[in-house]
């Protein structure tokens, strides 16, 4: 399926034909980039939109799976799916290209945007419109939560684990790497593979 | 002083923390960005978080402002490579080994037992967030306002942080 011995000189040249089984470094990197430079307000589903619906790169059920190993590794989700998407068209090539292309356009406007904030943030217009903008953030990440768990919990024991891990973090502060192993082997424990498991399901 | 070692230290580090989101890293970063080498301030570092969610892509790229600041344009470059390399092989080679992985019976364990933890550590990273960017009944109002019409509507979320900061404007402009 995936080359990785591919040259990065080909990238330019043939391989130009808009074929899912064979795309080229170049194009993965173009529509990478235009999802880096469109998808505001969460990337997935202009992944879907882009890799599934408009390119067919993947089909559902692919993308589906890809997304659930985004989730459950470190990293983003945005950059993760970069990856495994890259790594199923063209190996390691279509890879960095993927996450190369995802990554430019916003690297570059929070690159001046820093600049910009470093010099006018304590402007009192920007100042009031900044905190504004962090009290709508945790809005936002509050519903994100809201929705991971609805999506994603395999039942209602799991609510410990959430409280667990959020006094681990808050209150005892462990931190998140002695709470990410402790808290996280006993929910795996918890979830170890048992032979009932193929009646009741995954939900 | 050359901060880009300790750079890419952090970054590193705090990428692998990042499960479920980016989030997640949140806590250990206001500790290591704020606490433990002063590159920013905590109020300085909610705002970029929070700008960062209007900008396309990853939602994490305001770590490249904070590269920039502490280490001019090689500092974002290296804050990139730190904060992407290490999870990006680690989902490289998860990919080409997926195919084995696929019938190995703890793969369904870790993903399900993840899945608690990260929301809770995702909620964990909002917690330490709001306790610098909720001051009072507006903040409070505007956190809940964009919650509750992100979970019976669907809109771009980007268009609500927009709107927080046209009410931030009318709301704390002083007098």
């Amino acid at each position: 399926m995936s080359d990785t011995a591919a040259n990065p000189a080909l990238e330019a040249a043939a391989n130009a034909a808009p074929d899912a089984s064979r795309v080229s470094i170049g194009q993965i990197f173009l529509e990478f980039l235009l999802i880096g430079s469109t998808s505001f307000g969460g990337v997935v589903p202009y992944l879907r939109g882009s890799l599934v619906t408009r390119r067919h790169w993947v089909d559902d059920k692919e993308f589906v799976e890809m997304l659930s190993i985004s989730q459950s590794l470190p990293g983003l989700n945005a950059t993760n799916m970069a990856i495994l998407v890259g790594e199923k068209l063209r190996g390691a090539l279509g890879s960095i290209a993927a996450i190369m292309g995802i990554c430019l356009p916003g690297a570059v406007l929070m690159y001046i945007v820093g600049i910009f904030y470093r010099i006018h943030g304590e402007h009192i217009w920007i100042t009031a419109a900044l905190k504004g903008v962090a009290a709508a953030a945790v809005g936002l990440i509050l519903s994100t939560v809201v929705g991971m768990s609805k999506k994603s919990l395999s039942g209602r024991f799991d609510f410990v684990f959430i409280a667990l891990t959020v006094i681990a973090v808050n209150s005892l502060h462990l931190g998140v790497p002695r709470t990410l192993i402790a808290v996280g082997l006993l929910a795996i424990l918890f979830h170890r593979p048992r032979k009932e498991q193929k009646e009741s399901g995954v939900q | 002083m050359n901060q880009i070692p300790a750079l890419v230290r952090v970054f590193a580090y705090l990428s692998l923390l990042t499960v479920g989101g980016g989030m997640a890293a949140f806590p250990e970063m206001k500790i290591l960005t704020v606490e433990v080498h002063k590159w920013l301030t905590f109020p300085q570092l909610i705002h970029l978080y929070s700008v960062g969610q209007m900008a396309p892509g990853p939602n994490m790229m305001m770590i490249v402002a904070i590269g920039q600041w502490a280490g001019g344009i090689l500092g974002a470059l290296a804050v990139l490579v730190a904060f992407f390399g290490p999870t990006a092989l680690l989902a490289y080679t998860v990919a080409r080994l997926w195919k084995r992985l696929e019938k190995w019976p703890w793969r369904t364990s870790i993903q399900q037992g993840l899945a608690p933890v990260s929301i809770g550590l995702l909620l964990a990273g909002c917690f330490t967030m709001a306790k610098g960017a909720i001051s009072g009944v507006e903040t409070a109002a505007i956190a809940v306002g964009v919650l509750l019409i992100l979970l019976q509507y669907k809109i771009n979320p980007a268009l609500l942080v927009l709107a927080g900061a046209v009410l931030g404007v009318f709301s704390f402009m002083p007098k």
